[in-house]
C-alpha cells in the first residue's frame, strides 16, 4: 500500500535521510525503531508530507507522492499523530478532534462517539483547552484527533514519549482496536521490547539507514541491539 | 570584484586590498573632483551621496539590525528642522548648526525606541511611523519656523557660510555654486565615514552579534552579548547619523516644510527601494541600488505617480522573485 | 453634561477606528503579517464604492454589498499570488512588500481618481441625528458604531462556532500541524485576507460617508488602526 523508494531527507545542508526503502502492506503494523536522532521522525514527516521529496520516493498505492503537501496527503488517508502530540492550544478538545474529522474520507469510521468510546475521558474533558490536560490525555487526543480523518494508515511518532508506564499501557490498549478497522499503523517507538511486541514488522533506523527489518517473530534481541547501535556483531 | 572575493581565502585578502586601494581613489578623485566637474554633476553627486548615507543607515538597522523601522524620515526631519532652529533662532553658522540635527535626531531617538522596542516584530515598523507622524504634526505646531507651510534659510545666514568664500575664491565659483561644493564635500565625508563605521562594526565582535541578534535574540544572549544593549546602540547612532544628514540636505536646499521634511515616501520609501534593490543586508547593497535608483530618478522621475507606482511594483517583484536584490 | 457628551461621541468615533482596526488584526492573528497597506486599501475600497454608487445609482449602502464581493476576491488573490510568497520567518520581506504596495497603491489612485478630495454621498442621512433623552448623537456615527458592534460580533462567531474559525485558529496556532489536518495554510490565509477585504469595505463605506478622503489619507489611517490595535491590546492586558 506505501512504499518508499530510495528516500532521502535533508535538512538544509544536513543530510538525515540517505535512501530508504520501507513498504507498509494494508492493515499491517510496522515498527520503525533506532536511537535519538537516527531520522524516524524524518522519515514520518516525508511520508506525510511536511517534508517534500522526489516523486518517486513515496508511492502509494502506485501513484507517487512524494512531492505533495501534507493536506493533500492527509486527503488519500494518511493520518499522523505527531511527535511531541502538537495539540491546538487555542482549540478546546472536541474541537482538536472536530478539526482531526476537516477532511472526512469514505464511511464514517471514527466520529466523536467512536473516539469518545475508545477513550472515555476524552468526553468529560471536552470542552476543556486541549493543552490543560495531562500528557497522557493529550496524547489521546492527538491519537483520535488523526482517527477522525479515518485514515488507512496510521503514523505514530513516540506515542509514549515522556509518558508513565500505566499511562503508556493505557495508550496502547487502544491499538488493537484501531487495527480492528483495518488501518495500516506505523509506529516509531523508543521502547524495543514493546515494538516487537505490537509490531508484525519492524525496521531499524541507524544514521539515516534501514540497518535491520524483518518480521518481529523472527528477530532476535540481540539482532536489534546490533543494529540499534552499530557494533558489528 | 564581487567573483574575486568568493574564490579562495588568499585571494580574497588580495582583493579586499584591491577594493581598498580602489575605494581609497575613489574618494581621492571625489575630494578633488569640484576643481572640473560641473555644478549640476555636483549636484547630481549630492543627490547620491546623501541618499547612499540614509540607505546605509537604514540597512545597518533593519538588513543587519532587523529592526525594519519605516520611521526614519523624522530623524530627517528633526534633524533638518534642528539645523533650522540653530540658525534662525540661535544665530548659529549653518555648518555648525548640523550638529545640531544629530543630536536632536539623537534625543528623538531615545523615547521612540523605549516606545517602539516594546513592540512585537512588525508592529515596531507602525510604530515608528506613528511616532514619525506625530513629530511631523508637533513640528507643524512650530509657528517661529514657519508652521505647516516652512521657511527658508535667511540670506544674511546662507551668504557667509564658513568656508564658501574660500570656495568661491580656490575654484572661482559664485557663491551659490561654492555652497553647493561645501555641501558636496560634506556630504562625502558623512557617507564615507558612516560606511567605514559600519564597516568597522561588522567586523568586530560585535558586527556577528548584530546578525545572531537579526536572527534569533536567544542566539545573541547565548553568545554573551547583551542584545538590547546592543539594539540600543546602533538605533540611536544610526539615528543620530540620520538626522545629521537630513540637516545637511536643507542646508542645501535652504528651504524647509514639515510635509517635505518628514516625508514618508523621501527618506524613508526611497531608501528601503534602494538598499531592497542593491541587496539587503550587504555593504555594497546599497551602492548599486542608489546607482539604479538615481538612473530611475533621472530617466522617469517627470512620470510622477506612475514612476511612484512603478517603484513600488519594481520593489514588490524584487522581494518576490530576487529576495537578494539586483547585486546577488 | 458636556462629559457625557464627550464620551458618547468619542465612543461613537471609537466605532469608526475598531472597522479600521479589525481586518488589520485579523490578518495580523492569523498570519502574523503587519500589512502597512492597509490603510491605503480602506481608501482603495472607499473608491470603489464610490465608482459603484456612480455608476449604477445605488444607494451606499448597497453599492458596498455590491463591492464587497469584489473586494473579498482582490483580497483572496492578494494573499494567494503575493503575501503567501513572502510570509516566513524573516518579518522583513512581507514588511517590504506591503510598503511597496501602499506606495504603489496611492500612486496608482492618484493617476486613476486624481488628488481631488471625494466623498460618497448619502444624502439627509449625513446630517440626521437623534435625541437620545440626556444626549443627542448623528444617525451616521450611531450607524458607524452598531456595524463595528456587529462587525466585531460576527467575527467573533465566525471563530468560535463555525468550521471557518477552527481552521483560522488551528492554522494561526501551528500552519505545519495544521496541514496534517488537511487544512492547506495558504488557501486559509487567502481567505482571511479575503474576509478583511470584506470589513475594509465596510470601514469604507463609512469612512467615504462621513469625511472626504483622497489617494493620499491612507497611511494616516492605517496608523489610527493601529493605535485602536494597541489600546485594545492594552485594555485586554488590564483586563487580566
Ligand atoms: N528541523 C531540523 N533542522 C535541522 N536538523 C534536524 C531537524 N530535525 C531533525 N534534524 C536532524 O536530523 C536527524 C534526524 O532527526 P530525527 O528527528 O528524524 O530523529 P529521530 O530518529 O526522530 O530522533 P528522536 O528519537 O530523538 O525523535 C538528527 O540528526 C537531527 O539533528
Ligand atoms: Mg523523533
Amino acid at each position: 500500500m506505501l512504499e518508499t523508494h530510495s528516500l532521502t531527507a535533508s535538512y538544509g545542508q544536513f543530510k538525515a535521510l540517505f535512501g530508504i526503502d520501507i513498504t507498509v502492506a494494508p492493515g499491517e503494523c510496522v515498527a520503525i525503531i533506532g536511537a535519538n536522532g537516527a531520522g524516524k521522525t524524518t522519515l514520518l514527516r516525508s511520508i506525510s508530507g511536511v517534508l517534500r521529496n522526489a516523486p518517486g520516493m513515496v508511492v502509494h498505492k502506485g501513484t507517487p507522492i512524494g512531492t505533495l503537501p501534507a493536506d493533500a496527503v492527509v486527503q488519500r488517508g494518511i493520518a499522523m499523530v505527531p511527535e511531541g502530540r502538537k495539540l491546538f492550544p487555542s482549540l478546546s478538545v472536541e474541537e482538536n478532534l472536530l478539526i482531526g474529522g476537516q477532511v472526512r474520507r469514505g464511511d464514517a469510521r471514527w466520529t466523536l462517539e467512536t473516539v469518545y468510546a475508545l477513550f472515555p475521558i476524552l468526553k468529560e474533558r471536552r470542552l476543556s483547552p486541549a493543552t490543560a490536560l495531562s500528557g497522557g490525555q493529550q496524547q489521546m487526543v492527538a491519537i483520535g484527533r488523526a482517527l477522525m480523518s479515518n485514515p488507512e494508515l496510521l503514523l505514530c511518532d513516540e506515542i509514549s514519549l515522556g509518558l508513565a508506564p500505566v499511562v503508556i499501557r493505557d495508550i496502547y490498549a487502544a491499538l488493537p482496536r484501531i487495527r480492528e478497522t483495518g488501518a495500516a499503523v506505523v509506529i516509531v517507538e523508543q521502547d524495543i521490547t514493546r515494538a516487537l511486541a505490537v509490531a508484525d514488522r519492524v525496521y531499524c533506523l541507524m544514521e539515516g539507514r534501514v540497518t535491520l527489518t524483518g518480521p518481529t517473530a523472527s528477530t532476535t534481541r540481540d539482532a536489534v541491539h546490533a543494529a540499534y547501535f552499530g557494533d558489528a556483531a | 570584484m564581487k567573483h574575486a572575493m568568493q574564490v579562495t581565502v588568499t585571494t580574497r585578502t588580495r582583493a579586499s586590498t584591491v577594493a581598498g586601494s580602489v575605494a581609497l581613489g575613489l574618494i581621492g578623485l571625489g575630494l578633488i573632483l569640484p576643481a572640473f566637474a560641473s555644478r549640476s554633476l555636483i549636484q547630481d553627486l549630492f543627490f547620491i551621496l546623501t541618499m547612499l548615507t540614509l540607505a546605509q543607515l537604514w540597512n545597518l538597522i533593519a538588513g543587519y539590525g532587523g529592526m525594519v523601522s519605516v520611521g526614519q524620515q523624522a530623524f530627517v526631519g528633526i534633524g533638518a528642522y534642528a539645523m533650522f532652529a540653530g540658525v534662525i533662532l540661535l544665530g548659529w553658522d549653518p555648518v555648525f548648526a548640523i550638529l545640531l540635527g544629530g543630536i536632536a535626531a539623537f534625543l528623538l531617538a531615545i523615547p521612540m525606541a523605549f516606545f517602539a522596542f516594546r513592540l512585537q516584530g512588525a508592529y515596531f515598523a507602525i510604530g515608528t511611523w506613528v511616532i514619525a507622524e506625530v513629530t511631523r504634526l508637533i513640528i507643524a505646531q512650530w509657528k517661529t519656523l514657519g508652521g505647516g507651510t516652512g521657511t527658508s534659510l535667511p540670506r544674511e545666514a546662507t551668504a557667509d557660510i564658513i568656508g564658501v568664500a574660500t570656495i568661491a575664491n580656490l575654484f572661482d565659483l559664485r557663491d551659490a555654486a561654492a555652497r553647493d561644493v561645501l555641501a558636496y564635500w560634506l556630504a562625502l565625508a558623512l557617507a564615507v565615514g558612516t560606511m567605514a563605521a559600519i564597516y568597522a562594526l561588522l567586523r568586530s565582535r560585535n558586527g556577528l552579534a548584530l546578525a545572531a541578534l537579526r536572527d534569533n535574540d536567544n542566539a545573541a544572549r547565548s553568545v554573551g552579548v547583551d542584545a538590547g544593549r546592543l539594539k540600543w546602540l546602533v538605533f540611536l547612532a544610526a539615528a543620530a547619523m540620520t538626522g545629521l544628514v537630513g540637516a545637511l540636505i536643507y542646508m542645501q536646499t535652504a528651504r524647509i516644510s514639515p510635509d517635505a521634511a518628514f516625508s514618508v515616501t523621501s527618506w524613508t520609501a526611497y531608501v528601503i527601494f534602494i538598499v531592497v534593490i542593491g541587496g539587503i543586508g550587504r555593504l555594497e547593497g546599497p551602492i548599486l541600488g542608489v546607482l539604479v535608483f538615481w538612473g530611475l530618478q533621472t530617466a522617469f522621475s517627470d512620470y510622477g505617480s506612475w514612476y511612484l507606482l512603478a517603484l513600488g511594483l519594481i520593489a514588490i517583484a524584487v522581494m518576490l522573485f530576487a529576495r537578494g536584490g539586483f547585486g546577488a | 453634561m458636556i462629559w457625557l457628551d464627550t464620551l458618547v461621541q468619542g465612543l461613537l468615533l471609537g466605532g469608526l477606528y475598531a472597522l479600521f482596526a479589525a481586518g488589520l488584526s485579523l490578518v495580523f492573528g492569523i498570519m502574523r503579517l503587519v500589512n502597512l497597506a492597509h490603510g491605503d486599501l480602506i481608501v482603495l475600497a472607499a473608491f470603489v464604492v464610490l465608482v459603484v454608487v456612480e455608476a449604477t445609482g445605488l444607494n451606499p449602502f448597497l453599492s458596498a454589498l455590491i463591492a464587497a464581493p469584489a473586494l473579498f476576491a482582490f483580497g483572496w488573490a492578494l494573499q494567494w499570488f503575493v503575501f503567501n510568497r513572502v510570509l516566513g520567518k524573516d518579518i522583513l520581506p512581507p514588511l517590504l512588500v506591503t510598503f511597496g504596495l501602499s506606495i504603489a497603491l496611492q500612486n496608482g489612485m492618484l493617476e486613476v481618481f486624481s488628488a481631488d478630495s471625494q466623498r460618497i454621498r448619502v444624502g439627509a442621512l449625513e446630517s440626521a441625528s437623534v435625541d437620545l433623552g440626556l444626549v443627542t448623537v448623528g444617525i451616521m456615527p450611531l450607524l458607524t458604531f452598531a456595524s463595528a458592534v456587529a462587525v466585531i460580533f460576527t467575527l467573533n462567531q465566525i471563530f468560535y462556532r463555525t468550521a471557518l474559525g477552527r481552521a483560522f485558529r488551528a492554522t494561526s496556532d501551528d500552519p505545519v500541524t495544521a496541514s496534517l489536518m488537511g487544512i492547506n495554510p495558504r488557501s486559509v490565509f487567502a481567505v482571511a485576507t479575503g474576509l478583511a477585504m470584506v470589513i475594509v469595505t465596510i470601514a469604507a463605506l463609512y469612512l467615504g460617508m462621513r469625511s472626504n478622503f483622497d489617494p493620499s489619507i491612507g497611511p494616516a489611517r492605517l496608523i489610527f488602526a493601529f493605535e485602536a490595535v494597541i489600546i485594545g491590546a492594552l485594555a485586554r492586558f488590564g483586563a487580566r
